[in-house]
Order: structure tokens, then C-alpha cells, then sequence
């Protein structure tokens, strides 16, 4: 019978007059010294503890101690599936398809544990070599053997639920029925051994885990999970668009830790595989998201057409609108991209399995289309661009009804100073951010009284300089947009450029239009043959102010680095101009188109 | 132990009365100059790795960030920064700038953001953060217009307990806060506490704090000891009280001495506690005593170069009527320490004083040093010693002593002192500095110097006799020969 003692019951036993009470399972008090079971069962629980009342507890109490502050039997796996879980929530609330969570991400996740022999299969990993180390009762391990047969559509589909649900009280905790099925008492003996150094059971083990042709699951590999799911989905989301909200702190990342459940404790070496103390990186999270395709051995992902929302005409309107650029370049934009075959399907289309696979940055590419354009029109070698900018301003003064010219210099001037803020307050709210979590992490039991002390102190510490700080939170929860800026017409602090005309720049010629300007310059001769992954170096002094400029803009709205915008665009004119680069490899600053 | 305890060149103007309760200690995040500095600078040399951390965090008088953060990549040994560091490196970037800026609501802002790096997974950076922060928060807190003794208090209590290392140091700057909002009381409680302190061995560098805790305690006790003494003073001597008080005043001298002189054993700068400490043992007529600490105090090489050190000596020597020798040898030091100090004229008369001709000659170079200082041009003592002992020499016709002097300053005595502008507006706001100023420009720049002549111009009937005198001796003893 597991019993518990009970301190709060004040009464004398009716039958021995010892005041010494227990609590039996059902609740119900029991005398401890002559195992009389009384009627009453406990109600409310009595905080205060009486001195004069002897207390006497039965021996079992220790080890439900220990069972208690070793919390559930979880694995690593399981963690990442709780973070994916709520990633997954997250992304639906935003608006992507709710197919997204129990059909796409569900499967791409099975098929993770599958393919990294970690469940679903009929060998797991923990069966076999690594678990046998630390285990000495392989009596039990037949069970685990038969896993595979969980392998049903019934317990799957609720296997990802039940990560968001495992909060409920239930007695036994089995939050994943999928997994493996352990039975608490017989792991008892390893998971003692494990838990010294992790709360999980294999937190150990995974971090050591090194098996050739093995991809770990890492946190930001859930993210990179995330975004594969949406390309399959085809979802009007980009790829900075997902870790702009990271940033934002609207989807879990940085301390998704934090809602695991309670009884899921999390320490030492689950630490250095939950514990997040950076942002997500652009290049980092599209190097595994490629990775975890390839890994999982993913068919080629639907077709992206040119009614969807990752495809360059699409996205160029949106970064036009975006970056308060006229919408008649937008034509411009689709040209280029034409006679560069970016917009084909099978070049946008990503295809894991294919020969020299490759994603496209759909996200960079777009803006570096932008780029292209920009250059195309306005030069931008310093000159020409506010040359052209006096021609539209005199024109606008001139005349004041028609549809006005688009001026680059006072466009610059809106952006720089929109920009400048927008720069300003994220790194503001950058430098406020608060990295740790509620619950402190800690290294091993013996340095938990440490951690919890330092996190009470600096909670202490928080609320006394949060009394000073201004009594208005600067930074309230923005709430997710695909944009971040708004331009509007009829505000003179943000005005809007989008019905902006390209007259004075375009030319009629015959009956098509033709760029004023008939000059080129290109942001590289030579692409970088090493090995490297670098196209080209991107040294900001040896370009236009202009140019780096419209490239330092850009990439804070994606906030990727300037160099892998300029590794774009350099990429598309190597494509635009293929003939001149195949032709002479001499003149370095313009040419003649 | 490095000679130079304290970092402040000693030399020009004198820093006499530098006071006890300085409350500047809470700034030394952007300006580090005060009582806990040189205690810092004094327990640096003894561990390696004491010296690294005073030196990147806070020892050092100017900080360059740009170095830090540098030296930062040169640790990691070239690894990526977590970004984790780098919302804790701007922040303190910002809340410096929010501080220099006196917005102290902002910088109490990003101070709740910093506070995260005491739970850095990096334990070099767990283990200094508590006392940047400590420095920062105190300054948030010394300013803000909402913060009180009591968020201070709670704020210092809860500082000292993260480490160890820091408690002594927090516990001084908190007195001395404490005593600067007026609660000695409270302040000497912290002091007791911190001088009980122990952990561990006791290293030196908690000695030294140690030390100075005692003494900032017994400078508490000295307060209220020279209360009492005042109040003793008022009352008569027949008063029945009087006895009473007069014993309350002894016990207290007795415990006073003690907490003062394991510091200033220790070389270092230790003025106000000097200065009590040795009122304090005069008062009780332990003359040898006093003497012998102010003695070592000035003399012992170990000792930082210090003015006040000989200022005190010769105060002392001059009331004990010491004989001149003894304190034209103090003064003589003095000398060579702060030409410009106001005792410097004393010194003069002493000189003019002695038997012995050296010191004449002496007594006029200690003059024309003490008029070289922009702060001594309006002196008007000075130029009458030097007027009138101008005078005195050229009669003794010692011309060669005036001309050795005026050599070096020929070329710019006249535009720092003897301007047409000079002439005008001394005559305009002291007449007699204007005066005795026109006696030496005639003596030494001949009758037809400006400065002279425009004064000798004024027609002004008090001074009518006098110019005329002047007049007078500036013909006979110019060292100037008129040009014929």
C-alpha cells in the first residue's frame, strides 16, 4: 500500500489516542502506530505544521522523494517532439493550414525517428548497442523489441497531440505511446545511473551519440523542421519571415524548454541540447534544413507554380510594397526574371533527392531581383541615380496633378530614417532580451541549490530596477506581420511611394519602353572556384554608397548578413549577362548592355 | 608594494581636508578617483588573477570598450559569440550611455536585462558581474529620483551575498553611502559586520578592507567623540555632568586608537584618519605618540609622496613651538612638493628669519616660485613679502640673486603679470595689490615699464604718499639702468 503521511490531522486516534496520521492512497487518514483507517479523507491541505504533534513516517517516504524530484522518464526525442508540438500550434494560430501540424510535420517527424533508428523501427537504437552499455537487466528488453509494432496510423496520429496535452494529471505518465512503452519500476536500476547527469534518460548518451550517416536532432534543426513543412505546404511564409518570428518571441525557440511539463526535468547534459543562447541563423537553419531533407530522403516537394507565394513575382511585389518601391517596377522584376529563367518551375522547386539538389533562398533571391532592378534603372554608381532624382524633382515641381516621379533621393531619405529606427529599437529590444528561462538549468543535483539561488536573486534583483524603469513597458508583443513597415499616402511622416511613375527614367523607344540609363556595372568578375561555398567576397568600401545602402536595407529586413544579398544578386547577373561573362573577363567597372 | 599606493600625482595643489564622507565612490564606473579606488589599486598586487580582474574591469582610470571587446574575441579563442553575450555587452554599452546621459529610468531599464549574466552558463563572467553590477546599480540607485535608503539597503544586502568576494568591498561603499544620507549609526552596524567578516584564509586583500572598514568605524567614533568634546567645551567645569562626560570621552579614545592604527601602519593615503587620529591623541597629551605617527606618516618611503603628510607635521611641530630648523626642514620638503602652497609664505618669513645666508637666497626663489602659479597672482601678501624683500636685498646689493631669478621668467613675467590689462584691472579692484605689484614691475622691469607707469599715473590721494615712495625706490633700486 503506498502511503503518505499526513501532518495536518490534529486529532487523537480513536482507538490508541496517538496523534500520528497517515494518508492512504485513497486519501483517507490512517493512524500510524495501530493501522486504524479512519472515514475522514484529507480535503484541504494545512500548510502549518503543528511542533507538539508527533509525526512518524513510514519508510517508502524517500524513495517517493527521489521519484519526485526525478520526475518522468523522458527521452531526448521526446523533448524535440514537445518543442516541434508547439512550434507547430504556433504556426497554425499564424494561419498556416492546420494540415500542416497532424499530416506534413507529423510525417516528416516520423520519419526523422525512423530514419535515425530512434522509434519506428524494428531495431532501435537504445535496444542495440548504446543503452547496453548502462544496462544491466537486458530482462526487459523484449518489450521495447516489439515497439515496431506500434507502428499503427491509430497511436500515431496521436502521438504529436499528446506532446501538447501531457500537462493533464495523469497518474502514470506515458506521454508518448507511440515511443517505446517503458514501464517506470523495471528501469528503475539505469535510470538511477542515467539521471545523475541528465533529466532525461538518454541525455547522456544522446549528447555522446555519434553514429556515421545519423542526423541529430537539434533545436534549430526543429526549426529548420518547421520551414520544410511549410515549403511542402507551400505556406505564404519565407524562410526570415519564420526566423523574424522567432525574434519576436512568437514562436517558441530560445526557451521552448520552459513548457515542458513539470514533472519533464531538465539538467546537465540536456542542457547543452535544449539550452538555446543564440539567435537563429539564416545560413545556419537553410544549411539544415537541406541537410535533414537530404537525411530524411524526401521525395521532390510540390511544384511552385507561379501562383504561389514563394515564387519571384509574388514575393517582388510583396518586398516592393515592403521597401516603398513604385509598383511599375514590377514589370521590371518580372522581366529579369524571365530572361533568367529563376521563375521556372523546376529551378524553384526543391528536389532533395535530385542530382545537385539545391533550395533556392526564395526570400533573397526575390530582393536580389530587386536589386538587379535597381541598378538596372538608377545606375547606382553615386551619379546617376541623383541626377535622375533632380530631372523627377523638377518635374514634380513643375507638375503637380499628374502621377509624380519617382525621386531615389527623397526615397532614400524616408527609408534611412524609417530604417535607422526600425535598426534602433531592435537592437534595443535585442539588448533587453531576456535569455534565461524561468527554470533555472543547472549541471547536476549538487549544483541545483546554486542555480535556483542565482535565478531567486536575480528575480529579486529584476523587480527592484523594474520598479525604476519607466512604468510603461517600451516594448509591448508586436503582433506577427509579414511586413514591417507600413508606408501610408496620406501620412507625411512615412509617405508611400508605390504610385510613384518610373517616367523620366523609362524611355519610349518605338513601342516599347527603355531604360534612360544604358549603363551596367557588375558586383563581380570572379566567382570564388575554390571549394568554399563562398560565390564571391563582398568588401563594402569597393562599392557605390548607394549600393550598400540599398543592400545594408534589404538585409535587415531579412536580417541576413549584406554579403549573402550580394552573393545573390551576383549569382542572377552572372545569369542575366551570361554572354558577357563568357565574352571578356577584362573591363572590371561598366559595360554596355 | 608599489610606491605609489595612490594614483593621483600629489603634486600641485594641495589636498588638504579631502574628508572623510566623500560620497563620490558611487561613480566610479565613469570617473574612478576616490577613497575605495586607492584601496583597490593597494590590494592589486598580490594575485595574478586579482590583477586581471581589476585591471579589465574596473581598476583601470579609462576604459575603452572597443579594447574589451577585443580582448573578448582573443579569449574565445575566435569561437562565434553567443548572442547571449552580446544582448549582455550592449546592454552594458547602453546603460553606460543612459548613465553619462543621467537617464537613470533607462539605465534601470537595461539594468533588469544585464542583471541575466549572473546566471551566464560562463562562470569567469558569473564571477565579475557582481561587481559591475554593483557599481552600476548603485550609481542607478544613488540617483534615481524614485530610489530611497531602503531600495539601496536592500539593493546592497542582496549584492554582497552573491559571491564572496565582494562583500567586504560592498559592505565600505554601503557605509560610506550611508554615511553620506547622515545614518552613522547604521553605517558604523556595517562597518562592525564587515570587520568580522571572515571566509577562508585571510588574505591580504581583505586585510586591507578590513582595515579600512576599522578605520571608517573609528572615523564614526572620532565624529562622535569631537561632539562630544564640543558639547563638553560649553559646559562648565564644576557642572556635575561634567565628569561624567569627560569619562565617556575616554573610554571612547581608547577603542578609537585601535581601529586606526592597523591602517595606517599600511602605506597609503590615509589623511582624515591620520589627522583624527592624531587630534585625538593630542587631546590626551600623548604628544610622543602623535608626533611619531605623523613623523612615520611623512617620512617612512614606503609612504605615497604627500603633501598633507608634511602639512601635518609642520602644523603640529609649529604648535609644539619646535625649534625653526625642525620646521624649516618640513617646509623645505613642502617646498619641493607644492611651490604654490599658501605655507609657503610662512615658510619665506622663516627663511628671512634665519642666520644663515642660503636661506636668504632661498627665501626669494620660494617668492618667485610661489607668483609663477596662476592661483597666487592675486595674492596680496605674497607680493608684499615680495615688494618689501626686493627691496631689502637690492639695498643689501645682492643684485645677482634678483637677476638669477628673474632670468627665467623674464620673457613672461611681464605679459602674466605686468599687462596694460593687469595694470588696469588690479588698480580697479585692490588698489594696494595694484600697488606693491608696481613696486616689483619698477624694481624689475625699470621705471618706464607700463604697468608702473600706469599705476604711478592714478592720482589717488590715500595712496599719494606712498606712490611717492615707491617712486623713490623704484629709481634708486631698479636693477633696470635707465637707459641714458
Amino acid at each position: 500500500m503506498e502511503l503518505e503521511e499526513a501532518k495536518e490531522l490534529k486529532e487523537r486516534c480513536s482507538q490508541c489516542d496517538a496523534i500520528s496520521w497517515g494518508l492512504t492512497e485513497e486519501g483517507k487518514y490512517y493512524c500510524t502506530s495501530c493501522h486504524n483507517v479512519t472515514e475522514r479523507s484529507k480535503e484541504v491541505i494545512n500548510t502549518d505544521i503543528i511542533p507538539n504533534t508527533k509525526i512518524k513516517s513510514i519508510s517508502r517516504g524517500l524513495k517517493r522523494k527521489s521519484k519526485l524530484e526525478k520526475g518522468w522518464d523522458w527521452y531526448v526525442c521526446e523533448g524535440f517532439q514537445h518543442i516541434l508540438c508547439q512550434q507547430a500550434e504556433v504556426l497554425k494560430t499564424l494561419g498556416v493550414a492546420p494540415e500542416l501540424k497532424n499530416e506534413v510535420l507529423h510525417n516528416f517527424w516520423k520519419r526523422y525517428l525512423q530514419k535515425s533508428k530512434q522509434a519506428y523501427c524494428a531495431n532501435p537504437v537504445y535496444t542495440s548497442g548504446r543503452k547496453a552499455q548502462v544496462l544491466k537487466d537486458n530482462v526487459h528488453h523484449s518489450d521495447w523489441a516489439s515497439g515496431s509494432e506500434l507502428l499503427s496510423d491509430a497511436s500515431c496520429a496521436s502521438s504529436l497531440e499528446s506532446g501538447a496535452e501531457s500537462k493533464s494529471d495523469v497518474p502514470t505518465p506515458k506521454p508518448f505511446p507511440a515511443l517505446r512503452t517503458p514501464q517506470s519500476e523495471s528501469r528503475s536500476v539505469p535510470a538511477v545511473a542515467a539521471s545523475v547527469c541528465s533529466g532525461s534518460l538518454d541525455g547522456m548518451e544522446y549528447s555522446e551519440w555519434k553514429e556515421k550517416g545519423i542526423l541529430k536532432m537539434t533545436v534549430p534543426g526543429t526549426l529548420a523542421l518547421c520551414y520544410l513543412s511549410l515549403l511542402w505546404q507551400r505556406e505564404a511564409v519565407t524562410l526570415s519571415d519564420l526566423l523574424r518570428f522567432v525574434e519576436e518571441d512568437h514562436i517558441p525557440y530560445i526557451k521552448a524548454f520552459q513548457s515542458f511539463p513539470e514533472e519533464m526535468k531538465l539538467y546537465g547534459r540536456d542542457k547543452g541540447i535544449f539550452a538555446i543562447e543564440s539567435w537563429p541563423d539564416y545560413e545556419e537553419i537553410y544549411k539544415h534544413m537541406f541537410e535533414i531533407a537530404t537525411f530524411l530522403d524526401l521525395p521532390r516537394f510540390p511544384d511552385i507554380t507561379e501562383d504561389c507565394f514563394l515564387h519571384p513575382n509574388i514575393l517582388c511585389v510583396k518586398y516592393l510594397m515592403e521597401a516603398n518601391l513604385p509598383d511599375e517596377m514590377h514589370g521590371l522584376t518580372h522581366q529579369v526574371t524571365k530572361m533568367t529563367g529563376l521563375g521556372d518551375v523546376d529551378s524553384l522547386t526543391f528536389d532533395p533527392i535530385a542530382k545537385g539538389a539545391q533550395t533556392v533562398k526564395y526570400d533573397v533571391q526575390a530582393i536580389a531581383l530587386i536589386v538587379v532592378v535597381l541598378k538596372l534603372l538608377f545606375l547606382l554608381d553615386d551619379n546617376l541615380e541623383w541626377s535622375l532624382s533632380d530631372l523627377a524633382e523638377v518635374n514634380n515641381e513643375k507638375n503637380k496633378t499628374d502621377k509624380p516621379w519617382f525621386s531615389f533621393r527623397k526615397w532614400y531619405q524616408v527609408m534611412k530614417k524609417s530604417v535607422d529606427e526600425k535598426k534602433q529599437n531592435w537592437e534595443e529590444a535585442r539588448a533587453k532580451y531576456l535569455w534565461k528561462s524561468e527554470k533555472p538549468l543547472y549541471h547536476s543535483h549538487i549544483d541545483k541549490p546554486g542555480a535556483s539561488k542565482r535565478r531567486e536573486m536575480v528575480v529579486n534583483l529584476q523587480k527592484q530596477f523594474s520598479t525604476l524603469a519607466d512604468s510603461a513597458p517600451t516594448i509591448e508583443k508586436k503582433s506577427p506581420s509579414s511586413f514591417q513597415f507600413h508606408w501610408a499616402e496620406d501620412d507625411p511622416s512615412r509617405p508611400c511611394f508605390h504610385g510613384h511613375s518610373l517616367q523620366g527614367i523609362l524611355v519610349k523607344k518605338g513601342p516599347a519602353l527603355v531604360t534612360k540609363n544604358s549603363l551596367y556595372w557588375l558586383s563581380t568578375q570572379k566567382f570564388c572556384r575554390s571549394y568554399c561555398k563562398h560565390v564571391t567576397t563582398y568588401e563594402e568600401s569597393n562599392f557605390s554608397l548607394s549600393y550598400q545602402f540599398i543592400l545594408n536595407l534589404f538585409s535587415f529586413l531579412l536580417r541576413i548578413k549584406a554579403a549573402l544579398l550580394h552573393d545573390e544578386v551576383s549569382l542572377i547577373e552572372k545569369k542575366l549577362f551570361k554572354k558577357k561573362y563568357s565574352e571578356t573577363k577584362k573591363n572590371s567597372r561598366s559595360r554596355r548592355r | 608594494m608599489r610606491p605609489t599606493a595612490c594614483g593621483e600625482p600629489a603634486s600641485k595643489g594641495a589636498r588638504e581636508d579631502c574628508g572623510g564622507a566623500h560620497p563620490h565612490f558611487l561613480l566610479d564606473v565613469l570617473r574612478t578617483q576616490d577613497m575605495s579606488d586607492f584601496s583597490e589599486e593597494l590590494t592589486r598586487p598580490e594575485s595574478e588573477d586579482d590583477q586581471e580582474e581589476a585591471s579589465t574591469v574596473s581598476g583601470t582610470r579609462v576604459y575603452f570598450p572597443w579594447l574589451q571587446k577585443h580582448l573578448d574575441t582573443v579569449a574565445t579563442g575566435g569561437k562565434k559569440k553567443k548572442d547571449f553575450a552580446q544582448t549582455t555587452g550592449a546592454c552594458l554599452s547602453f546603460i553606460r550611455e543612459a548613465l553619462l546621459k543621467h537617464q537613470w529610468q533607462q539605465a534601470a531599464e537595461y539594468m533588469h536585462s544585464y542583471l541575466q549574466i549572473l546566471e551566464d552558463f560562463d562562470s569567469n563572467q558569473r564571477q565579475t558581474a557582481p561587481e559591475i553590477i554593483w557599481k552600476l546599480g548603485s550609481e542607478i540607485l544613488f540617483y534615481h529620483p524614485k530610489s530611497s535608503v531602503e531600495t539601496f539597503n536592500t539593493f546592497a544586502d542582496q549584492m554582497k551575498n552573491i559571491g564572496v568576494l565582494n562583500y567586504l568591498k560592498i559592505s565600505l561603499q554601503h557605509a560610506l553611502y550611508l554615511i553620506h544620507c547622515g545614518k552613522l549609526e547604521e553605517a558604523s552596524r556595517n562597518l562592525s559586520q564587515a570587520e568580522t567578516w571572515r571566509y577562508g584564509e585571510k588574505s591580504s586583500s581583505q586585510e586591507m578592507l578590513i582595515n579600512l572598514a576599522q578605520a571608517y568605524k573609528g572615523l564614526l567614533e572620532y565624529f562622535s567623540w569631537s561632539k562630544k568634546k564640543m558639547e563638553l567645551s560649553k559646559l562648565d567645569k564644576d557642572d556635575y555632568a561634567y565628569s561624567t562626560e569627560a569619562r565617556n570621552i575616554f573610554s571612547h579614545s581608547w577603542k578609537t586608537s585601535v581601529n586606526f592604527s592597523a591602517l595606517i601602519k599600511t602605506p597609503g593615503v590615509w589623511d582624515p584618519f591620520v589627522k583624527s587620529y592624531v587630534e585625538m591623541l593630542e587631546f590626551y597629551g600623548d604628544r610622543d605618540g602623535a608626533r611619531k605617527v605623523l613623523t612615520s606618516y611623512a617620512y617612512d618611503e614606503k609612504f605615497p609622496s604627500n603633501p598633507n603628510a608634511h602639512i601635518y607635521l609642520y602644523n603640529f611641530l609649529k604648535r609644539e613651538k619646535a625649534p625653526r630648523a625642525k620646521l624649516l626642514s618640513v617646509l623645505k620638503i613642502l617646498y619641493q612638493i607644492v611651490p604654490s602652497h599658501k605655507l609657503m609664505l610662512e615658510f619665506h618669513m622663516l627663511l628671512r628669519k634665519s642666520e644663515k645666508e642660503e636661506h636668504h637666497k632661498l627665501g626669494l626663489e620660494v617668492l618667485f616660485g610661489l607668483l609663477d602659479f596662476a592661483g597666487c597672482t592675486k595674492n596680496i601678501t605674497a607680493w608684499k613679502y615680495l615688494a618689501s624683500y626686493l627691496r631689502q636685498i637690492l639695498m643689501e646689493n645682492r643684485v645677482a640673486w634678483v637677476q638669477e631669478e628673474w632670468k627665467s621668467r623674464r620673457n613672461w613675467w611681464p605679459a602674466f603679470h605686468f599687462s596694460y590689462f593687469w595694470a588696469k584691472s588690479d588698480w580697479k579692484e585692490d588698489k594696494d595689490l595694484a600697488y606693491e605689484k608696481a613696486l616689483v614691475a619698477g624694481m624689475l622691469l625699470g621705471k618706464g615699464y607700463r604697468y608702473f607707469r600706469y599705476i604711478l599715473k592714478q592720482d589717488h590721494h590715500d595712496l599719494r604718499k606712498k606712490i611717492k615712495q615707491m617712486k623713490k625706490s623704484v629709481k634708486k633700486y631698479s636693477i633696470v639702468k635707465p637707459a641714458v
